[in-house]
């Protein structure tokens, strides 16, 4: 685990989607045809101002929103104008974020001759009920066809994104259906999956459900329960518990890119709302898929604003970045300030987190703290 | 001499004295109307907010009578709050009468009659105004019946008015020029002025507030202070028109002020005599105590890093308050600080809130004490006023906490409450007399400590407002002390423990435990809090832990926001303060000794 200087990462931000699902509270618009094309056509100008700006990469991520809904032939215009403006080395991990229902054998093929080698599926349930409750667009049928064409395309990097903790109408408490899930996606042989805690964001149908008193959530006890479980499950799986909502099937499994996040390597972001980061200066992309096309269109950086880090800040972010990842902190980040061996021993002592080798990492039960213990020093 | 007159105004709490002083200052045309905002006297943004006058103030009214004499009427507003009961005294020793104001629907009250009795004991002229006849629930026959019964006085001779509503001010102030006599004293004897009150001007130093009793005061004069015999020269001196109005002296009979290049106010004494270095007065003016402080507790800062900085604060909040005494001090818990004595709880609540507000420190204050009496085999006595220097319970022989004779009064159907309050906290002695039918007045020895923390609230609650209290230290009585401890998950928070009398240690510990579960938030660990007398723990509470927290995504765009709230988080948290591993709020500390309120 030394800190090994790492190249930079390229995400691409697709804002939109068929439907918008009801727990999202991501940018995305269930935009039509013309914007879309409006959208790659910034995107496009948008890599050429920032071409040779950053880089080498070795990796890109397409996410959203659905990357997926793009046309073949967009998709194509896209990996081009990211290959010409950008240095992206041989072996770089380049992942696509794909909903279930645009899987078919001719996509995969598509995917894999346009130098994607890492897909990640937008599963969120092998249940039927909660499939519709969370407003997606496809049924199990559908999703399990998808993943039977994922296997057999030989595709050896597969994420899939699966939601628990929430309880749709009428149905049983979660630990039942979450494993039935859990197994059954485990039989497709991901090599890593991300299991999401439901979270009920700001302004989504959810929150109006929830207040509404249709849709239940489960108590702490209960959620701490689901995640322990999880976490256990999966380990004896043989998986990797590398950070809060992601498993591994090996160390080469691990989703390079979204590391970059969360050890402030380099990163550029292109598309509505994206973050870039480099050389703790911090920077993002304006929200609406309008304003950048605006932007584009007049040749500027479709910019909205940035900050410089103050050493301060980058240790707490290195410092609640660390504390969400099995790599943990330098431990000198946490004792240098006064009172905090004491804390840190309570911590200890609690199986709160664990020390090794000059770093403090959180335990199973130190990731379900994560969001307090950066306050603790 | 013969056109000055020098009076205060005496009122129960609420009675409405500042308003009165108000219409006054107003009517005399010392401000214009249109200058004009309520509560004149009361400058500090507290005395406003609590309605409570906590400095004495004084003004010179200029008023031409109705038979056309010009008049200096000095008004010497006075502290109206049983903590500051001797700067009353010193303001009442400056005056030659008083205005007694009684209410017209409250009627006469425990302070009205307490007010009365420290007028009368400095021979003063007193003159009953019966105050807010405007309000339909006034009862004007009831309230001069009163003044007859309760207080002795001549009905008759009671002025009725509205301070609120501007009626019969001009009759108050006729009244005071006819009824209340002139100083008396000589300008040619020795210069002898009693200081009856001080503030601190930030450009100018002390400024001391006196009264002239006899000789003359100019600028340029050696003055001495005859406690402590030290020397200034006279920079400048004149009479208080809200605003300083400096004159060539101030001769015998006058109320104003002196500036003399004195640096702080400590080294004033409210109730010292000021006289003339070439010519002393034979013997200093009566009636000097020196104040001590009954309430103790120490001042931390939240963050240790803020010593100097409280350090430098206190110094200057003293320069404005005499009556506060500090020393460092330090704790295992909180570090550096201060051990600070104040005069009562109120006074303690606002030297806290000044320093939070005017001083901008973030503080923690520890549990207050009273200051006990212990005498160990040895034959030595110690005074404690701090639990962490309670001595060895094994060397103590014995042990005497203060008592205070208190005074209740209260209307007869809320006399069994109070009882089982007074009983509660370990009242004795208790004597009833009934001053006018409905009414009980009750006396009782209380131990100080009972009293201290939250008596006046709760009485005010059980009594739904009515009931009113005042007390005076009637001395050390034996008594059955142990230290109370409180542990945080195992260990021993000395600025939580106490010391208590055994039969109430239960009852405080099972309290304490109680207050600290609600107020320390929920942790990543489970927080045991356990009440300790010695190694036995008599009182425990659990805080459990957090089970889940934590957010599941944290990409690109969430790390910004995510330490922005972690920036605002700590921010909230820098008010804290963490004990081992345990972040305990700054209210925590005084919160624990304030009885739940039911």
């Amino acid at each position: 685990m030394s800190e090994a200087p790492s190249l930079a990462g390229l995400y691409v931000h697709v804002p939109f989607c068929l439907s918008k699902c009801r727990y999202c509270d991501f940018d995305s618009t269930t935009a039509h045809a013309d914007l879309l094309s409006e959208w790659l056509q910034a995107l496009e100008e948008e890599c050429r101002l920032r071409s040779g700006s950053f880089g080498p990469f070795d990796s890109l991520y397409l996410g959203g929103g659905t990357p997926s809904i793009l046309e073949d032939r967009q998709l194509e215009r896209l990996v081009t104008a990211l290959d010409r403006s950008f240095d992206i080395v041989q072996g770089a991990e380049i992942t696509i974020e794909v909903n279930p229902d645009d899987v078919s054998p001719h996509r995969l093929a598509l995917y894999r001759a346009l130098g994607f080698n890492r897909i990640s599926l937008g599963v969120q349930s092998l249940q039927e009920a909660e499939l519709r409750f969370l407003g997606r667009r496809h049924g199990v049928k559908q999703t399990l066809r998808a993943l039977e064409w994922v296997r057999s395309a030989g595709l050896h990097r597969v994420s899939f994104d699966l939601i628990y903790g929430f309880c749709a109408e009428d149905q049983p408490p979660h630990r039942s259906l979450w494993e039935r899930t859990l197994r059954k996606a485990l039989s497709f042989d991901p090599d890593h999956l991300s299991c999401y805690m439901m979270t009920i964001e700001g302004e989504t149908p959810f929150r109006r459900l929830l207040d509404e008193g249709r849709l239940s959530v489960p108590s702490e006890g209960e959620l701490e329960e689901l995640f322990l479980f999880t976490s256990e499950f999966l380990e004896s799986e043989g998986f990797i518990h590398y950070e809060i909502s992601n498993f591994a099937r090996s160390e080469l499994s691990l989703c390079r890119h979204n590391a970059k996040y969360w050890d402030h390597s380099p990163y550029l972001g292109l598309g509505p709302s994206a973050h870039s980061y480099r050389e703790g200066m911090r920077w993002w992309n304006v929200r609406s898929v309008r304003r950048y096309c605006h932007k584009l269109r007049k040749g500027e950086l479709p910019l909205e604003g940035s900050e410089m880090l103050s050493k301060e800040q980058l240790d707490l972010e290195k410092l609640f970045l660390g504390l969400r990842t099995r790599r943990g902190v330098e431990a000198r980040l946490l004792i240098e300030r006064p009172g905090a061996g004491r804390i840190l021993d309570r911590l200890l002592g609690s199986r709160i987190v664990e020390m090794r080798e000059g770093r403090v990492f959180p335990t199973r039960r130190g990731f379900l703290l994560a969001d307090g213990l950066p306050l603790l020093f | 001499m013969s056109n000055i007159r020098n009076f205060s105004i005496i009122a129960h709490i609420d009675h409405g004295k500042s308003t009165l002083a108000d219409r006054l200052i107003q009517y005399t045309g010392l401000v214009s109307d249109r200058q004009f905002r309520d509560q004149i006297l009361d400058t500090m943004d507290i005395e406003r907010e609590r309605g409570i006058t906590i400095k004495s103030q004084s003004v010179t009214l200029p008023y031409r009578s109705k038979a056309g004499g010009d008049y200096e009427l000095n008004l010497i507003d006075t502290p109206g709050h049983v903590d500051f009961s001797y700067e009353v005294s010193r303001a009442l020793a400056s005056c030659e009468g008083v205005l007694l104001l009684v209410d017209a629907s409250q009627g006469v009250e425990a302070q009205t009659v307490a007010n009365l009795y420290a007028a009368m004991e400095h021979d003063l002229t007193i003159i009953p105004v019966i105050n807010k006849i405007d309000l339909p629930s006034a009862d004007i026959e009831r309230a001069r019946e009163q003044i007859e019964t309760e207080l002795g006085l001549d009905s008759d001779q009671a002025l009725l008015c509205s301070a609120k509503e501007g009626l019969g001010i001009q009759e108050l102030l006729e009244a005071i020029v006819e009824r209340i006599p002139p100083p008396r004293g000589s300008r040619d004897l020795p210069l002898s002025a009693l200081i009856f009150d001080a503030h601190y001007d930030p450009f100018r130093g002390t400024v001391v507030s006196c009264r002239v009793f006899d000789g003359a005061l100019r600028p340029g004069d050696v003055i001495r202070l005859m406690y402590n015999d030290a020397t200034y020269k006279v920079e400048e001196v004149g009479l208080f028109r809200i605003v300083r109005e400096p004159r060539k002296e101030l001769a015998a009979g006058s109320v104003g002020y002196l500036i003399a290049g004195i640096k702080t106010i400590g080294d004033v004494r409210v109730g010292d005599t000021v006289t003339l270095d070439a010519r002393p007065a034979p013997a200093p003016l009566p009636g000097f105590k020196e104040v001590k402080p009954v309430v103790f507790s120490s001042i931390y800062p939240i963050s240790s890093d803020d010593y100097q900085s409280l350090s430098d604060a206190l110094e200057k909040y003293k320069l404005n308050d005499a009556s506060l005494v500090y020393q460092k001090d330090s704790s295992a818990a909180l570090g550096q600080g201060f051990r600070c004595g104040f005069l009562g709880l109120l006074h303690l609540e606002i030297v806290q809130e000044r320093l939070e507000r005017e001083f901008d420190q973030a503080i923690i204050m520890t549990v207050p004490s009273v200051q006990y009496e212990f005498r160990l085999k040895d034959g030595t006595t110690v005074m404690v006023d701090n639990p962490t220097y309670y001595p060895d319970p094994m060397e103590i022989e014995r042990s005497f906490e203060p008592f205070i004779k208190a005074s209740i009064l209260i209307p007869e159907r809320y006399m069994g409450a109070v009882m089982r309050l007074c009983m509660e906290r370990r009242g004795t002695e208790s004597k009833f007399h009934y001053p006018t039918p409905g009414r009980i007045e009750m006396t009782l020895e209380m131990p100080l400590a009972e009293v201290v923390f939250d008596f006046y609230d709760r009485l005010k609650t059980v009594t739904q407002g009515y009931g009113s209290f005042d007390y005076e230290l009637s001395g050390y009585r034996e008594s059955d002390l142990v230290k109370l401890d409180i542990l945080v998950n195992g260990e021993k928070v000395d600025a939580l423990s106490l010391i208590v009398h055994r039969l109430r240690a239960r009852e405080w510990g099972v309290q304490v435990c109680d207050r600290l579960k609600e107020e320390i938030p929920r942790h990543q660990f489970k927080i045991a809090i356990q009440g300790a007398i010695g190694g036995k723990i008599i009182s425990r509470s659990t805080i459990s832990p957090f089970r889940k927290d934590v957010t599941a995504k944290c990409y690109g765009g969430d790390i910004t926001r995510k330490r922005k709230l972690l920036e605002k988080q700590k921010k909230g948290k820098a008010r804290m303060k963490v004990v081992g591993a345990v972040t305990i709020p700054q209210s925590a500390f005084v919160a624990v000794l304030k009885t739940k309120q039911e």
